[in-house]
C-alpha cells in the first residue's frame, strides 16, 4: 500500500470517528441537557414537563419531614420568589435551612419533585449558580416597583 | 522562622527554575556542553529547594503553628496526625506545593537517570520542565502563598473539611498529581523533540516508561477518589460524571492513547507526529484539569475558595503551554520524517484504532464537561450535563474499543490476518457466550439489555487477554513445563499488558454489575425495625454515642442476615465535627468480594426516635477497584521491563527474544 493511500485510509477512519462522535454528542445533548432555573425565572418561563435544576436558598423554617420518615418538604427561595420542593431520600450532610441548595427534578402539580438534592461540600461555599440567582433576584427586586407576593 | 525559610527556599527555587529553563536551552542550540551541563545540577537544586519549602510547610502543620494562615484555615490542634500531614495537600496552597514537588522530582529524575540520553535532548527536556516549574512557582508565590502569617495568631485553627479527613482521600491527591505531573515529562520530551527536529524509536523508548509511570499512578489516584466517593458520600455511587471527575478522566484517556501510540513509534518508527501531538494534548488536559478544579468555577469538594486571580493565572499558563507547544508543533511537525508502512489490518492498525476511539472518547467527555461552562460564559443560560449524556456518548465508543483491545495483540506487525486472529480467539468467544448465558440465567432476565453486553465485554476482555497469554506460552500445545519456562522468560511488558487488559475486564464486570443490578432501600427505621435489601435482611439493633478525637458521632448497630444466617454486624456513623459545624456520613460496608452490603445512617426524624437509613446491595462493586488496582499493577510490571530500565535503552536487542512482545 502506498503512503498516500494509507494516509487516505487513516483520514477516512478519523473522519468517520469524528462524524460518529459528533452525531452521538448532538443527539445526546438534545435529550440530556439539564437547564438551571431560579424561582424567579420559573415565574416567567414555561418549563413544561421537563427535567431541570432548581437552585436557591432553603427557606428558614420551611423544612419538614413527612410521616413516612424519608420524604422531606421544603421551600427554595431566591429572596423574591419561592418554590415548594418535595424530596424522597437521604439529604446531603450539609443540607440546612438558610443555606444554598441545588435540586434536580421536575414540576408536578406546582410542587417540584426532586430526584436529587446536590451536596455542597464546604460550609462557606456557595454554588456559583445559586450565587448568581440570588444576585439576579436582588436586581429584580430593585427594578420592580410593586413587589409581587411570593407564590 | 521556619515558614520564612520555606518561603525563601521557594523564591530561590523560582530563580533556579529560571536558570534551568534558559541556560541549557541556549547551550543545546549553540552546542555549548558546559551550558547544557547546567541542566542536571539545576534540576536537582530546584528539587531540593522545593523539598525544603514543602518540609517547612509540613512542619508548620505538624506542630500546629497557628501564626501561619494556611495552618489556621486547614488544621486544628486536635486533628489526628495522619490528617495533619495529609492536610498539607488537603487545601489549595498546599496542593499546589505538592504539584511543584512532583514536577521538580520528575525533572530531577530525568537529570539523574538520563545519563544515556543525547546531551542536547536531555538539556532541552530539563529546560522545558524548568519552564513549567517557573509557571507554577510564580503561581504559588503570586496567588497562593502558603507561608503568609497572621497577626495576632489565633489559639486554634478552623480544622480541615471533615470530608477530607479520611484515609482514602489522604492518599488520593499524591497519586493523582504524580499522574498529572508525570505527563509533563512526556510533554517536555515532545517539545524537546520538536525543538530538536528529530523523533526516533530511541525517543519513544525514553518517553514510554515515564508515561507508564504517570498512567499507573493516575489510575491509582482516580480509583482512590472513586472509592472515597463510594463510601464517604453516603449514597453508594462510584462515578458521577462530575466535572471534577472528568477533569482527571480526560488526561487518563489521552494518556492511555499515548501509551499505546508510543509503542508504534518504538517498534515501527511510525505515528511519530501523532504521538508528539498526543503528548502535548495529554499534559494540556492535565493542566486544564488543574484549572477546572482549582479555579473554583466548579462546585465540588475541590473548590476551596473562589479567587478569580487564581483561575486567570492558570488559564494563562494553560494558554502559554498549550498554545506555544501547538504552535511549535505546527511549525516543526511537517519536517519530521515518517517511518514504517503498514496495512490497515495489522498490529499498528489496531493501535491506530485504539487511538482513534480513545481520542473520540476524550472528545465527548471534553465537550460534555466544558459545554456548560461555555454557555455560562456566553450568558446563554445555565445548564448541567449529567450521567445520561456521558452514558449515551461514552459507552458506544467504549464497546468497540474493548472488542478491539482483545483482537489487537493477536495481529502481526505490518500486515495481519484478521480471520486467523479471530479463530485463535474461539476459546475466549465460547467463554464470553457462556458468561452472558449464565448472567442471563442468574438474573432471570432482570436488568437492562446493556448489562448483558457489559458482561459479554468483561468476559471477552478477561478471557481474550488470557487467551493471548496462553497462545504466547503455547499452553497445552507443548509440555506444561516448557510453557512455564516460556512464561517466566516472557518480557515483563507482555506480562504487564495481559494483567492490565484482563483487569480492565474485571473492572468492566464490576461497573456493569453494580449499575444494572444494585438494589436500594431508603427507609425510616427505629431501633428494632427490620428492612430488606436484595436477598439480605437488616435488623436495626440500637444507636449509641461514640467520641472521636475531633468529632462526636451517633453510631447505629445493624445486623445483616441472609436466609436466617448471620452475615455481619455493621456500625455506620453520623459524625459531627464541632469546629467546622459539619456532619459526615460514615457508611458501613460488608464485602464478600462478590458484592457489598452498604448501610448509611442518615438524619434523625423530627422527634428523634427514627433515622433515615439507606441500604444498598451492590453486586460486583469491589471488582471496580480490584480491576483498577490490576491495571495499575499491569503498568508497573510493564515498567519493570528491562528494555525500559531507565538508562539502559541500548540493551533493547538483547532483551527482545524470539517472540514479539505486544503491549
Amino acid at each position: 500500500m502506498t503512503r498516500k493511500k494509507r494516509r487516505l485510509y487513516m483520514l477516512g477512519l478519523a473522519l468517520l470517528g469524528l462524524g460518529a462522535a459528533t452525531a452521538l454528542t448532538l443527539t445526546a445533548f438534545e435529550d440530556n441537557i439539564v437547564f438551571f432555573f431560579s424561582p424567579t425565572q420559573l415565574q416567567t418561563q414555561d418549563i413544561g414537563d421537563r427535567n431541570f435544576r432548581l437552585g436557591g436558598l432553603v427557606e428558614e423554617g420551611s423544612v419538614s419531614k413527612m410521616p413516612d420518615g424519608v420524604t422531606t418538604r421544603f421551600r427554595v427561595t431566591d429572596t423574591v420568589h419561592t418554590v415548594a420542593v418535595s424530596y424522597r431520600g437521604q439529604l446531603p450532610d450539609l443540607f440546612r435551612e438558610g443555606q444554598g441548595v441545588i435540586t434536580e427534578g421536575r414540576m408536578i402539580n406546582g410542587v417540584f419533585q426532586a430526584r436529587e438534592v446536590l451536596a455542597k461540600h464546604d460550609e462557606n461555599y456557595m454554588p456559583p449558580e445559586v450565587a448568581d440567582a440570588l444576585k439576579e433576584a436582588e436586581h429584580f427586586k430593585a427594578n420592580s416597583k410593586e413587589q409581587k407576593p411570593s407564590s | 522562622m521556619i515558614p520564612e525559610l520555606g518561603h525563601y527556599a521557594l523564591v530561590l527555587a523560582l530563580f533556579v527554575a529560571l536558570v534551568q529553563s534558559g541556560v541549557p536551552l541556549v547551550g543545546a542550540a549553540t552546542g555549548n556542553a558546559a551550558w547544557m551541563g547546567v541542566a542536571r545540577p539545576a534540576a536537582i537544586a530546584q528539587l531540593l529547594l522545593v523539598l525544603v519549602a514543602y518540609g517547612a510547610l509540613t512542619w508548620a502543620h505538624v506542630v500546629s503553628d497557628f501564626s501561619v494562615s494556611n495552618v489556621v484555615q486547614n488544621s486544628h490542634s486536635m486533628k489526628p496526625m495522619l490528617y495533619k500531614v495529609s492536610g498539607v495537600w488537603g487545601n489549595h496552597e498546599g496542593s499546589m506545593m505538592l504539584w511543584v514537588v512532583m514536577l521538580t522530582a520528575f525533572g530531577a529524575a530525568v537529570g539523574i537517570f538520563g545519563r544515556n540520553l543525547p546531551p542536547s535532548l536531555k538539556a532541552r527536556v530539563i529546560s522545558v520542565q524548568g519552564m513549567i516549574g517557573v509557571g507554577f512557582l510564580l503561581f504559588i508565590l503570586i496567588t497562593s502563598n502558603p507561608f503568609i502569617r497572621v497577626v495576632p495568631a489565633p489559639l486554634d485553627g478552623n480544622d480541615l473539611n471533615p470530608l477530607l479527613q479520611d484515609p482514602g482521600l489522604a492518599f488520593h491527591p499524591p497519586f493523582l498529581y504524580a499522574g498529572y505531573v508525570g505527563f509533563s515529562i512526556a510533554f517536555s520530551f515532545a517539545v524537546a523533540a520538536l525543538i530538536e527536529g528529530r523523533v526516533d524509536p530511541a525517543w519513544a523508548r525514553w518517553v514510554r516508561p515515564w508515561t507508564l509511570a504517570a498512567w499507573s499512578t493516575l489510575t491509582a489516584g482516580i480509583a482512590l477518589g472513586s472509592w472515597w466517593a463510594y463510601y464517604e458520600l453516603g449514597w453508594g455511587g462510584w462515578w458521577y460524571w462530575d466535572p471534577v471527575e472528568n477533569a482527571s478522566f480526560m488526561p487518563w484517556l489521552a494518556g492511555t492513547a499515548l501509551l499505546h501510540s508510543a509503542i508504534v513509534v518504538e517498534k515501527r518508527d511510525a505515528l511519530k507526529t501523532w504521538t508528539i501531538l498526543l503528548a502535548i494534548i495529554t499534559f494540556s488536559l492535565s493542566l486544564m484539569g488543574t484549572f477546572l478544579v482549582r479555579s473554583g468555577i466548579l462546585t465540588s469538594v475541590h473548590a476551596f475558595a473562589v479567587d478569580p486571580a487564581r483561575g486567570v493565572f492558570i488559564l494563562v499558563l494553560l494558554a502559554i503551554a498549550t498554545g506555544g507547544s501547538l504552535l511549535l508543533y505546527s511549525v516543526r511537525a511537517p519536517s519530521l520524517k515518517t517511518g514504517g508502512l503498514f496495512a490497515p489490518v495489522s498490529r499498528e492498525g489496531s493501535l491506530v484504532l485504539n487511538n482513534l476511539l480513545l481520542s473520540t472518547a476524550t472528545a465527548t467527555v471534553f465537550i460534555g464537561t466544558l459545554y456548560p461552562l461555555f454557555l455560562d460564559v456566553l450568558e446563554l443560560g445555565k445548564v448541567s450535563v449529567g450521567p445520561p449524556f456521558f452514558n449515551a456518548t461514552f459507552i458506544p465508543v467504549a464497546i468497540p474499543m474493548v472488542i478491539a483491545m482483545v483482537v489487537g495483540p493477536f495481529l502481526a506487525w505490518k500486515r495481519a490476518d484478521l480471520l486467523g486472529a479471530l479463530t485463535r480467539l474461539w476459546t475466549a468467544g465460547v467463554a464470553t457466550v457462556a458468561c452472558v448465558a449464565i448472567a442471563a440465567y442468574v438474573t432471570n432476565g432482570g436488568g437492562p439489555l446493556l448489562a448483558l453486553v457489559g458482561v459479554g465485554l468483561a468476559a471477552w476482555a478477561f478471557f481474550g487477554s488470557l487467551a493471548e497469554f496462553a497462545e504466547r506460552i503455547r499452553l497445552f500445545r507443548i509440555p506444561v513445563k516448557d510453557s512455564w519456562n516460556r512464561a517466566v522468560n516472557l518480557p515483563r511488558s507482555a506480562w504487564g499488558m495481559t494483567i492490565a487488559h484482563a483487569s480492565m475486564g474485571i473492572a468492566i464486570a464490576g461497573m456493569t454489575g453494580t449499575s444494572a443490578w444494585q438494589s436500594e432501600t431508603i427507609q425510616a427505621m427505629k431501633p428494632g425495625d427490620n428492612a430488606t435489601v436484595g436477598a439480605y435482611a437488616v435488623h436495626f439493633d440500637r444507636v449509641g454515642a461514640v467520641q472521636g478525637p475531633n468529632y462526636s458521632a451517633e453510631q447505629g448497630v445493624f445486623t445483616v442476615t441472609r436466609d436466617g444466617r448471620h452475615i455481619a454486624t455493621l456500625a455506620p456513623q453520623r459524625r459531627s465535627y464541632p469546629v467546622t459545624r459539619m456532619t459526615t456520613t460514615e457508611a458501613a460496608i460488608h464485602t464478600t468480594w462478590l458484592s457489598d452490603v452498604y448501610v448509611a445512617l442518615g438524619d434523625p426524624t423530627q422527634n428523634g426516635t427514627a433515622w433515615t437509613v439507606r441500604l444498598y446491595h451492590h453486586p460486583l462493586v469491589p471488582w471496580i477497584w480490584i480491576g483498577s488496582l490490576g491495571m495499575m499493577l499491569g503498568g508497573l510490571v510493564s515498567l519493570s521491563d528491562r528494555r525500559f530500565r531507565v538508562g539502559a535503552p541500548e540493551r533493547r536487542r538483547a532483551a527482545k527474544g524470539s517472540l514479539q512482545p505486544a503491549e
